[in-house]
C-alpha cells in the first residue's frame, strides 16, 4: 500500500469496518428494505378495512424507522466509505474505479429513496386529511421498491469482491456485475430483510399498543403472518447461496485446509439459518394463535438470532474471500497479485514511499536487546538495531497491519507468544515461522524478500519487549522512506555467518 | 533527498473521461454544500431565535418553523454528499486518501459526531412542545447540536487543505497539527459560516414566500417582515464576504502553477455578488406588498456566484496538485513497467 497507513492497534482495523458495516446492514435490512413494504402494506390494509388503528401503528413504526434510518442508517452508509478509505484505500480505490457508474446509479436511487422517505413520513397526516390516501400508499410502495433497488446494486459489488467472475479477463463493469454469487445472495438477503422487519415490527407493536387493547392481538397476528410468509424463503435463499459458494470458493483457492475450515463455518451457517427460521416459526405461531401469551422479551430471541445470522453471514462472506480482498486480484494486505513477483524479488522496502517512524516510546529497548549474551552493544550497534526495527515496522505496517495489530486483537505479539512462549524470540526462528504462517491458505503469501522478512522478525522480537501500541499515521505521522536503511545488518549476525 | 512523498497511484484507468468526473465533482459538491449551508445556518438561526423567543413568543414560533426545516435539509445534505465523495475518491485518490489517513481518528469521528448532531436536532424538533417547561434544557440541546455542527466543518477543511499540499504530509502529526499548520482553514471556515447565514437567509425568503396565510399567521409575524428578515440574513453576511473573501484569497498558500484563472473566477463571482446585493437592497426597501418579487433573479445570481466560487476552488486545487500529479503518474508508469518486467522473468527463475 502506498499511502500513509491509518492503524488502530487496540481493536484492530477490521473491527472498525465490521462494526460500522454490520450496524448499517442491520438497519438497512431490518428498517428499510424489509420494513418499508411492510409499513406500506399495513397502511393499505388499514385503508382497505377502514381501520385507523393499523394506520396509526404503521405511522408510529415508520416514525421510528425514519429517525433511525436518516441518522444512524444514512451515516453508517457513509461510514463504510470512510472506514474503507482508511483501512484499505487500495481496495476501495480500485473498486470505485471499476464500479463508479454502478455506485453512481445506486447513489441516484439512494437520493430518490431519501426523498421518498421524507415525503412518505412528512405527508402522512396531511395527505390522509386531504383524502389522498391511495396516492400515499403508492408512495409507500415506491419507497419500498427503491429501498430494495439500492440493496440489489450494492449486493452485486459485495458478490464481486468475493468472486470477480469474468472481470479479471474483461475488466468491464457488466462482467463484475454479473458475478456468479450475485443472484443467490440477493435471493437470501431479500426475504431475510422482510422476515426481520416483521419481527422488529412485532417488537415495536408491543410498545405502541396497550396491553388490554384487542388490537394488540390482531396486530401481532398480522405481523406474525408477515414473517411467517417470508421465513421459508430465507431458508430457500440461504440454501441456494450455501450451494453456490463452495464452487466459487474453489475457483479462488482449492486448498484442503481452507476447505476444511470453511466446511465447518459453512455448515454452521446452514445450522444457524435453520435454527433461526425454526425460532421464527415458533414465535409467529404463538403470535398468530396465542398472541396474548407473547411477552415482549420473547421477541428479542428471534430478533437476536436474526442479527446473529446476519452477522455470521457477513463473517462467512468475509472468510470466503480470504486471502484476497478482491478475489484473485488483490490480497487482503492491499497488494495486487500482479505486484508479487516484483516485490518478492526486490523487497517491499525497496518500493515503499512512506516510512512510519518509531515513536520515542517504541524506540525503548529492553536489556535483552541491548545486552545480548551479557555483552553491551555499542551506540553504533544500537543505532543499526533501531534501523532494522524501523525497517521491520515498515514491513509490518505495509504487509501485516490490515489484519493484525501489534499488541491488541489478533496481534503479532499474541501469535508468537503462543508459538514461542517466554523464551527469547530468536529472529531466525521467527523468520522461519513466518514462512509457515504464510503457507496457510487464509494468509496472503509473504509479499517481500528475505531481507524484509528478517527485518520483520527483528521487529516482532522487539514487540515482545516493548508493549507500546503501534501508532498509525494519524498519530505518529509519516516520513519519506529511505531504502538505504535496509542494507544494514547487525554486526553480530555477520560474525555468526 | 526530498521530503515530498511521491506515491504510486492505483493502476486502473479512470471510469470516465476526466472532464465528466470533474463536472460530477464540482456540480454535485455545490448541490451538497448548499444543503449543508441550509442545515448549519438553519440550526444556528433556530438557536438565535429560540433565545430571542424567551422574551417574545413570536420569535419562538419562528424558531420552531426553522427547526422543522433542518431535519429535511440535513437528509438532503448527507445524501447529496455521496456523489462528490465518489468523484473525489476517483479523481484525487492519492491526495484524498492520504489526507484522510493522516487525520484518520478525526476523519472517522465525523460519523458518530454527525449522527449525534442529527439525533439532537430530532430531539430538539420533535420534543419542542413537550419541553416547553424545561426551555433552558431545550435550548441546551440546540446549543450542543450547533457546537457539533460548528466543529465538523473543521475536519473537512483540514482534509481538503491537507490533500493539496503533499509537502506537508511528512511534517504533521494528526488532525490538530493539520488544522493549525496547513493551508488557511480558518479564513475558509469563516467564509463557509458567512455563506451558511447568507444561504439560509435566502432559504427563509423562499419558504416564507410560498407558505400559506394560515401558516404565516401561526408564526405571528407579517409575511413581509419574515421575508425582510430573510433578506437581512442574506445581505449582511454577503457583505462581510467582501472582507472574508479577500482574506481567503491572500492567505492561500503559494502553489507551483499560476492561479490567474482562479482570481478571474473569484473576481467574476464577486462582481455577480455585487449585482445580487444591489437587487437585495432594492428588495428590502420595497413596500410590504411587493417585497420578494425579485427573489428569482436574486436566487439565480446566488447560484451563479456559487458556481464561480466552486469553479475557482477547483482551479486552485488543480493548480496545487497538477505538478505533483505528473510525478505520481510517472512513478506509477515506471512501477508498472517494473511489475511487468518482474512478472515476465519470474517463471524463468522458477524453471532455473
Amino acid at each position: 500500500m502506498d499511502f500513509p497507513i491509518f492503524h488502530l492497534d487496540l481493536f484492530g482495523n477490521r473491527a472498525l469496518i465490521a462494526t460500522i458495516a454490520i450496524l448499517h446492514v442491520l438497519i438497512n435490512h431490518g428498517l428499510a428494505v424489509g420494513m418499508m413494504p411492510l409499513i406500506a402494506a399495513m397502511e393499505w390494509w388499514g385503508h382497505k378495512k377502514q381501520d385507523p388503528r393499523w394506520d396509526n401503528l404503521a405511522y408510529k413504526i415508520l416514525f421510528v424507522c425514519f429517525i433511525i434510518t436518516t441518522t444512524v442508517g444514512a451515516l453508517t452508509g457513509v461510514g463504510i466509505w470512510f472506514s474503507a478509505s482508511l483501512i484499505n484505500p487500495y481496495s476501495i480505490g480500485s473498486l470505485i474505479r471499476v464500479f463508479f457508474w454502478g455506485w453512481f446509479i445506486e447513489w441516484l436511487v439512494f437520493i430518490t429513496e431519501v426523498c421518498l422517505i421524507l415525503a412518505y413520513t412528512l405527508t402522512w397526516k396531511k395527505w390522509s386529511a386531504q383524502g389522498k390516501k391511495k396516492q400515499h400508499i403508492w408512495l409507500g410502495f415506491a419507497l419500498a421498491f427503491f429501498s430494495w433497488v439500492t440493496m440489489a446494486i450494492i449486493v452485486s459489488i459485495l458478490g464481486f469482491m468475493m468472486d470477480p467472475g469474468n472481470w479479471l479477463t474483461h475488466h468491464s463493469l457488466w462482467n463484475g456485475f454479473t458475478n456468479p454469487i450475485y443472484l443467490p445472495q440477493l435471493a437470501f438477503r431479500t426475504p431475510l430483510a422482510l422476515a426481520q422487519a416483521g419481527i422488529i415490527a412485532m417488537f415495536l407493536a408491543l410498545f405502541f399498543i396497550k396491553k388490554g387493547d384487542n388490537f394488540r392481538l390482531e396486530a401481532l397476528r398480522g405481523l406474525g403472518l408477515w414473517s411467517f410468509c417470508f421465513a421459508p424463503f430465507v431458508l430457500l435463499g440461504g440454501w441456494w447461496y450455501y450451494s453456490v459458494v463452495p464452487d466459487s470458493m474453489q475457483e479462488n483457492i482449492g486448498v484442503s485446509m481452507m476447505t476444511l475450515q470453511f466446511t465447518e463455518w459453512h455448515e454452521k451457517f446452514m445450522q444457524i439459518i435453520l435454527g433461526t427460521v425454526v425460532l421464527i416459526f415458533i414465535v409467529v405461531q404463538v403470535a398468530i394463535f396465542r398472541p396474548r401469551y407473547l411477552p415482549r422479551w420473547i421477541l428479542i430471541i428471534p430478533l437476536f438470532s436474526i442479527i446473529w445470522m446476519t452477522g455470521h453471514f457477513e463473517r462467512v462472506r468475509e472468510f470466503i474471500r480470504k486471502p484476497y480482498i478482491i478475489g484473485r486480484y488483490m490480497y487482503a494486505n492491499g497488494m495486487r497479485v500482479e505486484d508479487y513477483p516484483l516485490l518478492q524479488r526486490d523487497g517491499v522496502l525497496a518500493h515503499m514511499t512512506y516510512s512510519h517512524p518509531l515513536s520515542e516510546e517504541e524506540k525503548k529497548l529492553a536489556p535483552e536487546q541491548i545486552s545480548p549474551g551479557g555483552k553491551n552493544l555499542t551506540k553504533e550497534q544500537v543505532d543499526i538495531l533501531l534501523g532494522r526495527i524501523q525497517d521491520g515496522k515498515n514491513v509490518y505496517m505495509n504487509t501485516c497491519s490490515r489484519c493484525h495489530t501489534g499488541q491488541g486483537v489478533n496481534s503479532l505479539k499474541g501469535q508468537f507468544q503462543r508459538m514461542m512462549g517466554d523464551r527469547d524470540w530468536d529472529p531466525e526462528t521467527i523468520s522461519a515461522y513466518l514462512d509457515i504462517m504464510h503457507s496457510q491458505p487464509f494468509m496472503p503469501p509473504f509479499p517481500g524478500n528475505q531481507a524484509d522478512k528478517d527485518a520483520l522478525a527483528e521487529y516482532i522480537r522487539h514487540l515482545k519487549y516493548n508493549d507500546t501500541p503501534v501508532p498509525g499515521a494519524q498519530n505518529g505521522g509519516v516520513a519519506v522512506h529511505a531504502p538505504k536503511a535496509q542494507a544494514q545488518t547487525m554486526p553480530e549476525a555477520e560474525e555468526k555467518q | 533527498m526530498t521530503d515530498i512523498p511521491v506515491p504510486k497511484d492505483i493502476p486502473l484507468p479512470l471510469p470516465a473521461p476526466e472532464p465528466i468526473l470533474i463536472g460530477v465533482l464540482v456540480f454535485f459538491f455545490l448541490a451538497h454544500i448548499i444543503f449543508v449551508n441550509f442545515m448549519v445556518g438553519g440550526s444556528l438561526l433556530t438557536l438565535y431565535y429560540e433565545i430571542k423567543g424567551l422574551k417574545d413568543k413570536a420569535y419562538d414560533k419562528l424558531a420552531y418553523t426553522l427547526a422543522s426545516t433542518i431535519t429535511v435539509n440535513k437528509s438532503l445534505a448527507v445524501v447529496l454528499g455521496v456523489g462528490p465523495l465518489l468523484a473525489i475518491n476517483t479523481l484525487y485518490t492519492v491526495y484524498f486518501y492520504s489526507a484522510n489517513a493522516l487525520t484518520g481518528d478525526y476523519w472517522i469521528l465525523v460519523i458518530p459526531t454527525v449522527i449525534s448532531a442529527f439525533l439532537l436536532t430530532y430531539v430538539h424538533k420533535y420534543l419542542w412542545h413537550k419541553m416547553e417547561r424545561v426551555k433552558a434544557l431545550h435550548i441546551m440541546v440546540s446549543a450542543l447540536a450547533n457546537a457539533l455542527f460548528l466543529f465538523i466543518p473543521l475536519i473537512f477543511l483540514t482534509n481538503i487543505n491537507l490533500m493539496l499540499f503533499p509537502d506537508t504530509w511528512t511534517t504533521i502529526k494528526g488532525f490538530w497539527d493539520g488544522l493549525f499548520h496547513v493551508g488557511n482553514p480558518f479564513p475558509r471556515y469563516f467564509h463557509f459560516l458567512a455563506a451558511c447565514f447568507a444561504l439560509t437567509g435566502l432559504f427563509m425568503v423562499w419558504m416564507f414566500r410560498r407558505m400559506d396565510e394560515e401558516e404565516i399567521a401561526a408564526i405571528g409575524f407579517e409575511r413581509s417582515v419574515l421575508i425582510r428578515k430573510g433578506y437581512q440574513w442574506a445581505f449582511w453576511p454577503t457583505l462581510m464576504q467582501f472582507v472574508i473573501g479577500p482574506t481567503v484569497m491572500f492567505t492561500l498558500p503559494e502553489v507551483s502553477q499560476p492561479i490567474g484563472k482562479v482570481y478571474g473566477m473569484i473576481g467574476f463571482g464577486a462582481l455577480t455578488a455585487m449585482l445580487m446585493m444591489f437587487f437585495m437592497m432594492f428588495e428590502v426597501r420595497r413596500a410590504p406588498d411587493r417585497i420578494g418579487r425579485s427573489f428569482n433573479i436574486i436566487a439565480f445570481l446566488m447560484v451563479v456566484v456559487i458556481l464561480f466560487m466552486g469553479s475557482g476552488r477547483h482551479l486552485y486545487r488543480e493548480a496545487a496538485v497538477s505538478d505533483h500529479r505528473q510525478l505520481v503518474h510517472e512513478k506509477t508508469e515506471l512501477y508498472m513497467e517494473q511489475v511487468r518486467e518482474a512478472e515476465k522473468n519470474a517463471p524463468k527463475e522458477e524453471e532455473e
